[in-house]
């Protein structure tokens, strides 16, 4: 009953504010669309071929159909989970990764910190972009979770930076001193004592994570290097300006994936801006 | 500024090279079927029908040495791309990869430069005004769009600019850098080269105005609770002094290491933004280059993008300690 | 008489903290004289820094100004608009904020700070003359000329300090406020900084308000002392007066635990901790920890009472004892 209590509590102080609240509708919202669309569309005709090509919106395509023969709706529907799991799987990846290079780096220092954060910071000044693109064209045949994993590679940096200052705040802690002096061993410590203590941080980094996968995720499937046969929202922009639907007037073929794409990073930000708030109350105060 | 600080900075500036080239090696080579020699059989075919191309080619074989120890094309490839000899690009046939950027090259730089420095400047003016207690209301107002414009990615920011400002309304150029054959530098064809260019630099602008804008408010409210902002105040300074002499001159250097760390990405969105306006930069010739399967060139232009950013992020960190006399005695 | 150069009335300041207001000054008045010293004492969230801010205009929100006057030389301070305040400021009340260690512009060189200042109240100096005056200042406080190129972060804890004397000096203003002017300092600088500081003021004939927590200090340094307790005022005394026999009990436990010299005693603090301004004990607030505490303490607020001459004491018992001596 105690514990019940406990999580309301904490719910309730999550909707406390209005970012927050209206980042998580949006992306129940964005969810939404890919766990209940299905009951409501035929998702197979998001492959191609299934219907006429190039249809204006109607009653029976309420977002018309492209060039490839696939329903629009359908394609949304199909798609944007897609590029949800693209996008949570490589986030969650790239935090573990850097959390657990963070903790290391932070918790023991010496040498492997400065090899760890030498690595990081070389690959925060590498452009993403740059990594991606050779990984991506040397790969023929990507699919979502591939990409998912590539884009992983390079989402670690900024949790393990954020990560490491933090240990390092935490392990001159009087209460990690004592249990290092009651001989506690590494692992207990890290495991027992600091790692809780990391989680807030780590989720607000595992959003920011999410939302830069993404954003890597689309910049790399814009150009046409994403999966060919899945429907995802970045492809479809592809094959929108491939098919020159700009030109040809063919909005409803472009403009769903964007404005989608654009809610998602929106509910993304507001999210993540909330939980920053709550990690620095300092900005909190100001407003 | 001591030579310990240089020396660190070039050292980490040539190991981030380093790493972009030993990734660029490793990659292909780990990927089922060697990209590389598919592309050497490109290069071949592609021989045969050009004049002269075969002693390219031939030259090319020898350089790869397919045969050779591992660690022995290593070190010639590291040497090659230090010497920016990044070989022979398919599309273009027979032009260098080296020679193909370095024609798109300045493109990018100048449309990359201009606008992000345009953003920097406007989105840190307006962060510290939105941190800043005297304000006027209709500064702070702002904050919510900025908000909103920051979460928006470079291209598809470009895609709706494109289509309100060129397409919709048909103010503006759809695309490229110029009209005609080639870029005049009279009066008119720079105008027109402005013209051109407009989009995609408020495409980037827009695009990062509202991180920097965001990151700058942060470092803002980190200074506005400092003891000597306080003693700014109590000695009777006239506010634009306290404002940009105490407050924004302090909160500048967290923006401006931030400003190292976020020129990756920033670099990226704008060469994604020259492709949404086939602006013939790197991004225009990297589009292309991955439709053409050209592989050397789409390493190139990965390498040549690390380059870009390792030398701004390297002259950023030179001049960092200009900006804070902390620094200089390390 | 002739108008004393400072007086403050009934002045109050509130902070707002989560929807509830805390008293930080109490009804505060206090008059000084030019060329007096001042000490003001009291524990930390006494209210003095509070105070000390005030007297400036230097509070930010959630804190407050809620009644009251500053009349410094014949103007309320609270009255001026915000072209006159900041012409005011500096110039005729200036301060020595608590910890130079962190009062100093990092980025910008000492002569610049101490040069913005001298232009932005005298434009019509020349960059000669304001280079000549810096000089002059540092000369003052004992420091070589040299320092004025240098970075506060090159300076010494003491040197810095001294730099922030010379600067409260620069327009010579009739009232100095020096807000903890030697608490992150160690004992042998403090003493040079302390003495450094009664020299300029001296010369320059400003009257001063020094703020702290260190009696010994003040013993040496102040004429007058006032002892604040949860916002209010409860004890004024010229100080040799206020050592030899201190009349509030607050005072006196005060007094009887600061370590001596001389005589081998235990070590005494005084009992119980200061009321949280959020919380205050009714009547008063000094009552929970009072020796003397009667009923008519829970009850009512004491004030602030000149029971003898030129000793005010906020104290039911002391004011009732000094009637019956009457």
């Amino acid at each position: 009953m105690q514990f019940l209590r406990h999580i309301l509590a904490s719910v309730g102080r999550v909707f406390a504010s209005l970012r927050m609240t209206i980042g998580i509708v949006l992306m129940l919202l964005l969810v939404g669309i890919g766990t209940v669309g299905p009951l409501f569309v035929d998702v197979s005709k998001s492959d191609p071929i299934s219907v006429r090509t190039n249809q204006p919106p109607s009653a029976q395509h309420p977002l018309g159909t492209d060039s490839g023969g696939r329903e629009l709706v359908a394609v949304m529907v199909a798609g944007t989970p897609q590029t949800l799991r693209m996008g949570v799987l490589a986030g969650l990846i790239g935090v573990a990764v850097g959390v657990t290079l963070g903790l290391v780096s932070g918790y023991f220092g010496g040498w492997p910190d400065r090899v760890i954060s030498t690595v990081t910071d070389v690959m925060l000044t590498i452009p993403p972009l740059a990594i991606l693109l050779v990984i991506a064209a040397s790969v023929k045949a990507v699919n979502v979770e591939m990409l998912a994993v590539i884009i992983a590679s390079l989402s670690w940096m900024y949790a393990a930076r954020v990560v490491r200052a933090q240990v390092l705040t935490l392990r001159e802690q009087n209460y990690v001193q004592m249990a290092r002096l009651s001989g506690m061993s590494n692992f207990n410590i890290i495991f027992r004592e600091i790692l809780p203590n990391i989680v807030p941080i780590a989720f607000a980094a595992l959003v920011g994570a999410i939302s830069a996968a993404i954003l890597s995720g689309i910049g790399i499937e814009v150009l046409g290097l994403g999966p060919q046969d899945t429907p995802t929202l970045g492809m479809t922009i592809y094959w929108a300006l491939l098919y020159s639907a700009f030109s040809r007037g063919m909005w409803w073929w472009w403009l769903p994936p964007i404005v989608i794409l654009m809610l998602l990073f929106i509910a993304l930000f507001l999210i993540s801006s909330a939980l920053d708030d709550v990690a620095n109350p300092r900005l909190r105060s100001s407003q | 500024m001591t030579w310990g600080y240089v020396l660190r900075r070039l050292a980490m500036f040539v190991v981030v090279l380093w790493g972009a080239v030993t990734i660029n090696f490793i990659v292909p080579r780990l990927a089922p079927g060697d990209p590389t020699a598919a592309v050497l059989e490109q290069l071949a075919a592609r021989g045969q029908q050009s004049a002269g191309a075969g002693d390219i080619v031939a030259a090319y074989r020898a350089r790869f040495g397919l045969d050779d120890p591992i660690l022995l094309q290593y070190w010639r490839y590291v040497s090659n791309t230090f010497r920016l000899d990044l070989g022979t690009s398919i599309s273009y046939f027979p032009q260098s990869v080296s020679g193909s950027i370095l024609m798109a090259l300045p493109w990018t730089i100048v449309l990359l430069g201009v606008a992000t420095v345009i953003a920097f400047g406007v989105g840190s003016l307006l962060g510290a005004l939105l941190a800043w207690p005297g304000s006027p209301r209709a500064v702070k107002a702002l904050a919510p769009l900025l908000m909103v414009l920051s979460a928006i990615p470079y291209y598809l920011l470009a895609l709706i600019v494109l289509y309100l400002l060129a397409i919709w309304t048909g103010i503006f150029p759809l695309g490229g850098a110029f009209s005609g054959q080639a870029p005049s530098f009279t009066p008119a064809g720079l105008l027109d080269l402005a013209d051109h260019a407009f989009l995609p630099a408020l495409s980037i602008v827009l695009a990062g105005v509202g991180f920097w804008a965001l990151g700058m408010r942060g470092a803002m409210i980190g200074v506005l609770g400092e003891d000597f902002l306080t003693l700014g105040e109590a000695k009777g300074l006239p506010p634009g002094k306290v404002f940009f002499g105490y407050a924004m001159r302090n909160a500048l250097l967290p923006q401006v290491t931030s400003l190292a760390i976020a020129l990756g990405t920033a670099a990226s969105g704008s060469v994604l933004v020259e492709v949404a306006f086939n602006y013939p930069g790197i991004g225009y010739l990297l589009y292309n280059a991955l439709r053409a399967s050209d592989y050397f060139l789409v390493q190139g232009i990965a390498f040549f993008l690390v380059l870009t950013v390792a030398v701004a992020v390297l002259a950023l960190d030179l001049v960092y300690p200009l900006l804070d006399p902390r620094i200089r005695r390390q | 008489m002739t108008a004393p150069l400072l007086d403050i009335r009934n002045l109050s300041v509130s902070y707002g903290i989560g929807g509830r207001r805390a008293t930080a000054v109490d009804g505060l008045s206090l008059t000084l004289g030019a060329g007096e010293r001042l000490g003001i004492v009291g524990e930390s969230g006494s209210g003095k820094s509070t105070l000390a801010l005030a007297l400036l205009r230097l509070h930010k929100p959630p804190a407050q100004i809620d009644s009251g006057e500053i009349i410094l030389g014949g103007t309320d301070i609270l009255k001026l608009d915000k072209a006159a305040l900041r012409n005011f400021r500096w110039s005729e009340i200036s301060m020595i904020p608590q910890g130079a260690m962190n009062s100093l512009n990092p980025v910008v060189r000492v002569e610049s700070q101490m040069a913005d200042t001298i232009h932005a109240h005298r434009p019509d100096f020349s960059r000669r003359q304001i280079t000549a005056r810096i000089e002059q200042l540092l000369e003052r406080v004992g420091l070589d000329r040299t320092v004025a190129k240098l970075y506060p972060h090159e300076l010494s804890g003491g040197m810095k300090q001294r730099v922030c004397i010379a600067l409260a000096i620069v327009l010579e203003p009739k009232l100095i406020i020096a807000d903890e002017p030697t608490s992150a300092l160690d004992v042998v600088v403090q003493r040079v900084v302390v003495e450094t500081l009664k020299d300029v003021q001296t010369q320059i004939g400003a009257a001063m308000i020094m703020i702290g927590h260190d009696m010994g200090l003040m013993a040496q340094t102040v004429d007058q002392l006032a002892v604040m307790y949860a916002g209010r005022l409860v004890d004024v005394a010229p100080i040799g007066d206020f050592f030899r026999r201190p009349l509030h009990p607050y005072s006196q436990l005060l007094i009887s635990s600061l370590p001596s010299p001389d005589e081998t005693k235990p070590l005494a603090g005084i009992p119980g901790m200061q009321p949280s301004l959020l919380e205050l004990p009714t009547g008063c607030a000094f009552h929970p920890r009072c020796p003397l505490k009667q009923p008519i303490c829970l009850d009512r607020v004491p004030l602030l009472l000149e029971v003898e001459p030129r000793r005010r004491v906020a104290c039911h018992v002391v004011a009732e004892a000094s009637l019956e001596r009457q």
